[in-house]
């Protein structure tokens, strides 16, 4: 299978290095969307690991996700700057744009707090944020 | 007409100046036929996007000032970015190159006074670097405050052969984004700052650790390294990128991730620097700490650097200016300036032109500060007198519309979010302390469903009124500031007892 040949590929790249397991995993996350148990167990065998272990490491970061969603995706930063200019009164806009085409969830930071709101989608980001903006970011995403 | 002669526009390739469209703009010159260089960011970020023609700035512009950039009438003309008042009084030592150079430019770099440092260094013996480090007084620019010299001793003295370099730079608090400009702007100087330090004490590897959140970070970092190879070498750089965990910044659950185990916090001690990454000796030093280092070692670095300051916080911090600020952005100077400078002098007050309510110091753990306590020197002593700290620097302003029983209870649901789990106060702790906050601003509605849980069979059965809730919620505090294992649940408090203190009113119902 495809899959499974460009998941050896993966792990085969990061075999050589210290601590090659979040690399790996990113790589995963990148490559399929999620790491699903089964990747997990292929993980867990490559690295000499139990599967509760790779399982522990996926289930602790937030980048990490078991099940594929394949919406778009828009992350809203909601710390403490971008809450002082203002964003907690973009949310109902932004989710309403949203609706259920859209994943919509909450990042802690940018650093770009001098210029907030700000969000991301994909690498691409967003400062200065206003109503009418997010909800133009959000319907192109 | 005749057309204008080929010009050279230099514009920030910053994520910020980025997120403000600073690709259009650079775009929209080329298309008028200018030769565009994309520079490192001012840290000016309300005039960001800046766009530089012949020496005068322009910002924030959009594509659609372009031709009166270009004839000189554009009514966004700023004069001389150095010779502005937002810049002009700054001591930049680590942000020194900010808008000067192109951020991958190895000719840049060595212009400026790139390599100095390093090829310094390695005129000395290792015992050398570290006492001119330790007679700079630099403390660790993280939050800790802990003197970079003794630490590099500590390693350097550990027995062992294989001991690494780890640069913190997992910058997660909320208001800083110091780290990122460096990272973003004068990647260079990162990595001459851990080749000094693997010099120093003997390690043959540095591990860079960063956020997801920064790609563009990410990106400038590896291009850098791979540039500065044979400079560096034999020594080893690896970028590693984190994965949404804010404790990660904390030492040593970075350790564990890099080690590719789960971000949870190790006792100590042992300390990294005797039992650090897989077990060996290990410097964690923070970004900005790091990149003070060429500074300090090129000749005469260590003098100029102990000269300033005040006490004993020695040399300059670069301070984050965010929020609702009118003026917000990058701002280093020597320590000892006030934060009634910082806010209204400098920043201009607040962005939507209220009152300033609240400055909150240090990112998402640090104090809450009112305007009646704006004359506290930058200081780390000062601040932590003061039930305050400084943490990585970053000041977010607040205006009067803000309500601090509301971001007292985020600073308990961030922690709770964000808990490693490891220790009972932070993972517990700081989940009780939404659902009291919740209480207290809902109005006590007794009796308190938590008392009445079987296991709570100690608890008092009288009903608790507002006093005993407060009460109740700076015991929770007391025990989650002495009894967390790091700082997560050790300076979530810090927020939510200045809050309390100081606007009362913001927690009755």
């Amino acid at each position: 299978m495809v899959r499974d040949e460009s998941l050896s590929e993966i792990i085969a790249a990061h075999l050589g290095r210290e601590g090659p397991l979040l690399p790996i995993l990113h790589d995963v996350q990148a490559a399929f969307g999620c790491v699903d148990p089964a990747a997990q167990e292929v993980i867990a065998k490559a690295l000499n690991l139990s599967r509760a272990e790779v399982h522990g490491v996926v289930s602790f970061y937030h980048d990490f996700h078991e099940d594929v969603d394949a919406r778009p995706h828009v992350e809203l930063c909601r710390a403490e700057a971008c809450q002082a200019r203002g964003v907690e009164a973009l949310v109902d806009a932004a989710e309403g744009a949203a609706g259920n085409r859209v994943r919509l969830s909450t990042i802690y930071c940018l650093g770009l707090c001098s210029a907030g709101p700000a969000a991301r989608v994909g690498d691409t980001l967003h400062a200065r944020l206003t109503s009418e903006a997010l909800v133009k970011v959000i319907e192109n995403a | 007409m005749t057309p204008s002669p080929a010009k050279t526009v230099r514009i920030s390739d910053d994520s910020l100046a980025l997120a403000l469209g600073a690709d259009a703009i650079a775009a929209a010159f080329v298309a008028a036929g200018c030769t565009v260089e994309r520079v490192s960011s001012w840290g000016m970020h309300w005039l960001e996007p800046l766009v530089e023609v012949d020496g005068i700035g322009y910002g924030p512009a959009t594509p659609t000032d372009v031709p009166a950039i270009l004839d000189g009438t554009s009514p966004l003309a700023i004069g001389a970015p150095a010779e502005h008042p937002f810049i002009k009084p700054q001591q930049r030592l680590t942000f020194a190159r900010a808008g000067l150079t192109r951020p991958l430019s190895l000719a840049d770099y060595a212009a400026t006074g790139g390599w100095e440092g390093l090829t310094r260094a390695r005129s000395l013996t290792p015992i050398e670097v570290i006492a001119e480090v330790t007679q700079s007084g630099l403390r660790g620019r993280g939050g800790a405050g802990f003197p970079a010299g003794i630490k590099w001793k500590t390693v350097a003295d550990a027995p062992g052969t294989r001991k690494y370099v780890v640069c913190n730079a997992d910058e997660g608090d909320s208001g800083t984004f110091a780290d990122r400009m460096l990272m973003e702007g004068d990647p260079f100087q990162l990595v001459e700052g851990i080749a000094i330090a693997a010099y120093a004490v003997g390690a043959a590897t540095g591990y860079i650790y960063t956020r997801s959140e920064y790609p563009h970070a990410i990106a400038k970092l590896q291009a850098a390294i791979e540039l500065a190879r044979d400079i560096i070498a034999p020594l080893h750089i690896e970028v590693r990128t984190g994965a949404g965990a804010y404790v990660c910044g904390e030492e040593t659950s970075l350790l564990n991730s890099i080690e590719g185990k789960r971000g949870i916090v190790r006792a100590k001690p042992p300390l990294p620097a005797l039992e650090g990454l897989f077990g060996c000796p290990t410097v964690v030093n923070n970004v900005l700490t790091v990149a003070a280092i060429p500074h300090i070692m090129a000749e005469g670095g260590a003098e100029e650097y102990a000269r300033l300051g005040i006490d004993r916080s020695l040399g300059t911090k670069p301070i984050q200016l965010a929020g609702n600020i009118k003026h917000g952005g990058l701002y280093e100077t020597a320590f000892g300036i006030s934060l009634r400078d910082l806010v209204y002098t400098i920043g201009g007050g607040t962005a939507s032109g209220r009152p300033v309510k609240a400055v909150q110091v240090g990112g998402p753990l640090g104090a809450y500060l009112a305007p009646d306590q704006f004359d506290i020197p930058f200081d780390y002593e000062a601040y932590a007198r003061a039930d305050a700290l400084i943490g990585h620097g970053g000041v977010v302003v607040f205006d009067d519309t803000a309500n601090m029983g509301a971001l007292a209870r985020f600073a308990m649901a961030f922690c709770a979010a964000e808990s490693c789990g490891k220790c009972t106060p932070c993972r517990i702790g700081s989940t009780r302390g939404v659902e009291l906050i919740d209480r207290i601003r809902g109005g006590a509605v007794t009796p308190d469903p938590v008392v009445a849980l079987p296991q709570m069979h100690n608890a008092p059965k009288v009903d608790r009124q507002h006093e005993g809730d407060i009460a109740l919620l700076e015991d929770l505090c007391e025990t989650m500031k002495f009894g967390s294992l790091c700082a997560l649940g050790g300076f979530a408090p810090y927020p939510v007892l200045s809050a309390l203190r100081h606007w009362p009113a913001d927690f009755k119902a």
